[in-house]
């Protein structure tokens, strides 16, 4: 029991020790940065949504199938969330989650065509399908809101002030409360998509990648799980679309277009995707580098695409591949021997 | 009612006919080698009653139950289940990892319960009848061995691990001892033996090695240019005029 006690807490402090960070960023950056925190904390508050994203992409990657319509599907959470609280007032605690099952249902019919696709051919249709849904966003008017998209979406809101478990999550000037909610709910995500990654399916849909024709000899039904990844793969991003929704207050049909799904291509394959880390740690390097190039933003996608291909060349494991490394390294430099 | 009945099976390629009309009958519990050259359709025969490919026409009946044109996981999951000509595995994973994973694809459980459940128990189990199905077959030296690490040998004896680990019926190997030396051949055969008569599993199989065919198998059917050209028990096949014409005579390498 000690024993299984001890290697719980050795698997776990990393991540444990990130979210304690992330508890108590509001009050980090309020005492490093004052006033000036609160937009630092929107920035990190976006990164959440987008490690949500990244993390629900590289999923779908298992099985080797690199969709161009991911940002479309983030998209459907989003608009489905915004058009709820929007036109209808429905609360947070149902938009997400009936964004989710839209969302699903679209991942669905999507991935119903495309999954009797390979290779090239799923990569171009996923673009040509990803591309119609976004069409569909620009050209009704109601409830999409056209090319100009949707605005003045509602924060949040739990019960009601004067309620005990009344939780205000609309103030502009802090922001800490929508950070928390955003917190949570990634968090949650986060943790399914591990548990995912490292159940039975995980094992099947890597399986698929490794080799398929293997797979249906002992009975896995390739297409089935290939549709299924990419609907569990659609709810995750649903739920970063919703975050984003309520975060951006407002959206429309460039937020989810071409440019975003090769950044998060960058991320990705920046981070790499063998293991659970390479995404954050791709998301988290390349924020970073978004950020300090905001000076020379039309600069950008030159870096970026720099970035890419350099990654490409002498990284093409990803910078997850460091990980190892470096746990060896300050392993030798305190001196301890790693028994098992 | 036989076993596994297969009728005036046929399968074109356009207008190549790589099987046509094939007619087999594999009784339960026995061990039926097909033979025939290279090209001769051997390989599409296994694909089409597996359900890789759909047949042109002809019939595939396994227990009473008509399987021609069914989907190629659903025909594993009824009890048919094939190997691959090459080294068939998942690199990445160890031996035992390999075999559990053919053993997951059978349960058909749940997303959620695979997220929020509790599979320790499910799970023991079947890393136990994983180990005793490696341990049966002889690689319990390599059990925690990456599966790429593994010499040809040892990875096409995984290949049938993880084909009997989804504990099929009628076991289905694509020249199981192809690319090996005398002592893989060697053991290759006492293994399929021991499948056979140990855990009672009904084995069809097509193979080049002669020499091995002759060994293992009860019954033959010699396959050539995609036509049943005889049947019979290994003296009769090692007899027969038209056998010896087409495919022994042909290469001396052989028998
Ligand atoms: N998928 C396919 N498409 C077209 N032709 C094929 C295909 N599979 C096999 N063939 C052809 O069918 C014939 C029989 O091949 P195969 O069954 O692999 O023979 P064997 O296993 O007996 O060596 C060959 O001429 C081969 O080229
Ligand atoms: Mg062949």
């Amino acid at each position: 029991m000690l024993k299984s006690n001890s290697m719980f807490i050795k698997r776990w402090w990393p991540a444990a020790t990130i979210i304690i960070v992330f508890a108590f960023a509001p009050q980090l950056f309020e005492t490093f940065w004052g006033r000036m925190g609160m937009y630092k904390l929107v920035l990190l508050q976006v990164f959440l949504a987008n490690v949500v994203l990244a993390q629900s992409y590289r999923l779908m990657t298992t099985t080797g199938d690199w969709t161009l319509c991911h940002y479309i599907l983030m998209g459907m959470g989003a608009y489905t969330t915004a058009i709820l609280a929007k036109f209808y007032g429905v609360p947070f605690y149902l938009t997400i989650p009936v964004a989710a099952i839209c969302t699903v249902a679209v991942s669905f019919l999507i991935a119903l065509p495309l999954s009797r696709t390979i290779g090239f051919a799923f990569f171009i249709g996923s673009f040509a399908l990803g591309e119609f849904v976004r069409y569909i966003w620009e050209k009704l008017h109601f409830p999409f809101g056209g090319s100009r998209g949707l605005s003045n979406i509602p924060r949040p809101e739990l019960g009601q002030s004067g309620d005990w478990y009344f939780v205000d999550f609309s103030s502009r000037m802090d922001i800490s409360n929508l950070y928390y909610g955003t917190l949570i709910l990634a968090v949650f995500a986060l943790v399914l998509l591990y548990r995912l990654d490292t159940s039975r399916f995980g094992n099947a849909w890597k399986s698929i990648y490794s080799d398929s024709e293997l797979c249906e000899s002992i009975g896995i039904n390739v297409t089935r799980y290939r549709i299924l990844i990419f609907c569990v793969a659609g709810f995750f991003a649903s739920l970063a679309g919703s975050l984003l929704a309520y975060q951006w207050g407002a959206i429309d049909p460039d937020n989810f277009g071409m440019i975003e799904m090769v950044y998060l291509i960058i991320w990705v394959v920046v981070g790499g995707v063998k293991t659970y880390w390479g995404p954050l740690i791709g998301v988290a390097s390349m924020s970073l580098v978004f950020e300090l190039t905001r000076p020379f933003d039309e600069f950008r996608p030159l870096i970026f695409g720099v970035i890419l291909i350099s990654s490409l060349v002498f990284m093409p494991g990803g910078l997850e591949v460091l990980i190892p490394r470096t746990t060896r390294f300050f392993k030798n430099l305190v001196g301890t021997k790693e028994v098992s | 009612m036989s076993f596994l009945s297969v009728k005036k099976l046929s399968k074109h390629f356009g207008g190549l006919i790589a099987n046509n009309e094939i007619d087999l009958e594999v009784e339960k519990g026995e061990i039926r080698g097909i033979i025939g050259p290279n090209g001769a359709g051997k390989t599409t025969f296994f694909n089409v009653i597996s359900g890789f490919y759909q047949p042109t026409s002809g019939s595939v009946t396994f227990k009473g139950q008509n399987i021609s044109g069914k989907h190629s996981s659903e025909i594993s999951k009824l009890g048919v289940v094939r190997t691959f000509q090459r080294a068939a595995l998942f690199p990445d994973f160890t031996v035992l990892e390999n075999v559990v994973i053919a053993r997951h694809l059978r349960a058909n459980n749940s997303l959620v319960s695979a997220i929020f459940g509790n599979q320790k128990k499910a799970e023991e189990a079947n890393v136990k009848r994983s180990a005793e199905i490696i341990e049966f077959l002889g690689l319990g030296d390599e059990i925690e061995s990456l599966a790429s690490n593994l010499s040809h040998g040892h990875q096409r004896q995984l290949g049938v691990a993880m084909a009997l680990a989804t504990e099929p019926e009628l076991l289905m190997l694509d020249e199981p001892v192809a690319g090996m030396n005398s002592g893989e051949k060697a053991v290759m055969v006492g293994m399929v033996k021991k499948i056979r008569d140990e855990w009672g599993v009904t084995v069809l199989l097509v193979e080049h090695d002669m020499r091995t065919v002759m060994n293992l198998c009860d019954r033959i059917t010699v396959i050539d240019f995609g036509e049943k050209l005889a049947e019979g028990t290994p003296d009769e096949i090692k007899n027969n005029d038209k056998v010896i014409e087409a495919y022994l005579g042909a290469d001396d390498s052989v028998a």
